[in-house]
């Protein structure tokens, strides 16, 4: 019973988020805002979890005297409680701890992260791109276009290479991602009926 | 000088240090980094979710009905007691269930039928010509239910070189995108850091 019951109650919601659309009647709106903030309030104590493992899994290691790398869970866990402690007892306003932490350790550190991914992507597309046959001519050539419409010596060495790459990004590419969008829209209808169906099961772990 | 700014661009260093190899210098960016964020989306998810969906409308308004989904939520952490962790399917299965009936619905609006819609153009110029073309190529290319021979074959074909032009121009806008963010960094570290450059 147990194993059947999630499925019925996946059964229930969807089909109700699925046939209130169809239903514009004021009980069915108040049903439908009321079953989101449900939602919302489940999926953040869901990503509670999340948190509450990552502190297990650190707390673990740093609770073991001898274990390699203890100094970084350790820098985790203290990350982890400043945030807290400074967010939820010292308030998020202006001139706080709390927004202070996050302008000039997380966002900038955020930021570098990703412009670290700018050498990797470098390093990538030099051992990747050969120009081996046809379609990968068009892979290289629609990428060198872009890359040199968007900066300025593209302008400077002809006004059509930014002119191409605007032409490349919003025709064919631009086409290409409404073919794929398309598919994705398909398959996300096909596996959410499977899901309500009960055909899909995956998401509940086990065999 | 300030001080955040100092720690920043000191941080920001930590982490360009990988760039020579993985070192404690960034391992120890990365962790503070990692527990920051994680202590930041706790606070947030506190702050903007449950108190006002779930602590004001129990405690002030009365609204007693809020205390199931409090309870299907904490049924989560159930996953941590292996004898009740089976429990913890049950708010899953909702979250799901209600992911799967809302997606239906708004895919099919906002995507499948706005994306057929915006494609129907008239054949009048060039651009449009290759966009309709480049639409039907990548579904011919994505329909795996009849061999790809004939005229499916030669639709598929031309459907790759599309996706190649997708790839390719996605490819150097992300790296653009990046450049950008590195540019920015840079700014940071030789202009309010430094001072080096107006």
């Amino acid at each position: 019973m147990l194993r059947k019951l999630p499925l019925y109650i996946c059964f229930v919601f969807g089909t109700f988020m699925l046939a209130q659309f169809f239903i514009p009647h004021p009980v069915s709106t108040a049903l439908y805002k009321m079953v989101l903030d449900w939602v919302q309030i489940i999926y953040a104590l869901s990503l509670l979890v999340g948190a509450a493992m990552l502190i297990k899994h650190h707390t673990l290691i740093a609770s073991k005297p001898v274990a390699k790398d203890r100094q970084y869970s350790l820098i985790v866990l203290f990350g982890i409680f400043i945030m807290i402690i400074t967010g939820l007892f010292f308030g998020r306003g202006n001139k706080t701890v709390f927004l202070w932490i996050f302008n000039n350790i997380q966002a900038p550190m955020q930021a570098t992260m990703f412009s670290l991914l700018s050498f990797f992507v470098a390093s990538a597309a030099y051992r990747g791109f050969r120009a081996r046959n046809a379609q990968s001519v068009f892979l290289l050539g629609a990428a060198i276009i872009v890359m040199l419409g968007k900066v300025p010596i593209g302008d400077m060495i002809t006004p059509y290479i930014p002119q191409s790459a605007d032409w490349l990004l919003n025709v064919p590419s631009m086409a290409a991602r409404r073919g794929i969008y398309i598919g994705i829209a398909l398959g996300t209808i096909a596996t959410s009926l499977r899901v309500i169906l009960g055909i899909e099961r995956t998401y509940l772990g086990g065999k | 000088m300030d001080i955040g700014i100092t720690i920043a661009a000191i941080l920001t260093l930590a982490i360009y240090s990988f760039l020579y190899k993985d070192n404690p210098f960034y391992k120890t960016a990365e962790h503070i980094l990692l527990g920051v964020s994680v202590g930041y989306f706790v606070v947030i998810t506190i702050t903007n979710t449950l108190i006002p969906k779930l602590f004001i409308p129990i405690f002030i308004e009365g609204k007693l009905i809020y205390i199931i989904p409090g309870v299907l939520g904490l049924m989560m952490f159930l996953r941590f007691h292996r004898r009740s962790a089976q429990f913890s399917r049950i708010p899953l299965s909702i979250i799901i269930g209600v992911g799967a009936g809302a997606a239906i619905p708004a895919y099919m609006q906002a995507q499948l039928l706005a994306q057929i819609k915006a494609t129907m153009l008239p054949l009048t110029n060039l651009s449009n010509i290759i966009i309709i073309a480049a639409v039907l190529t990548v579904l011919v290319f994505f329909y795996f239910s009849r061999e790809h021979k004939g005229v499916m074959g030669f639709g598929a074909k031309a459907g790759i070189y599309f996706l190649m032009l997708f790839f390719g121009s996605t490819f150097g806008y992300t790296v653009m995108a990046r450049v950008s963010l590195l540019i920015g960094r840079m700014q940071f570290l030789l202009h309010n850091w430094l001072g080096l450059i107006n």
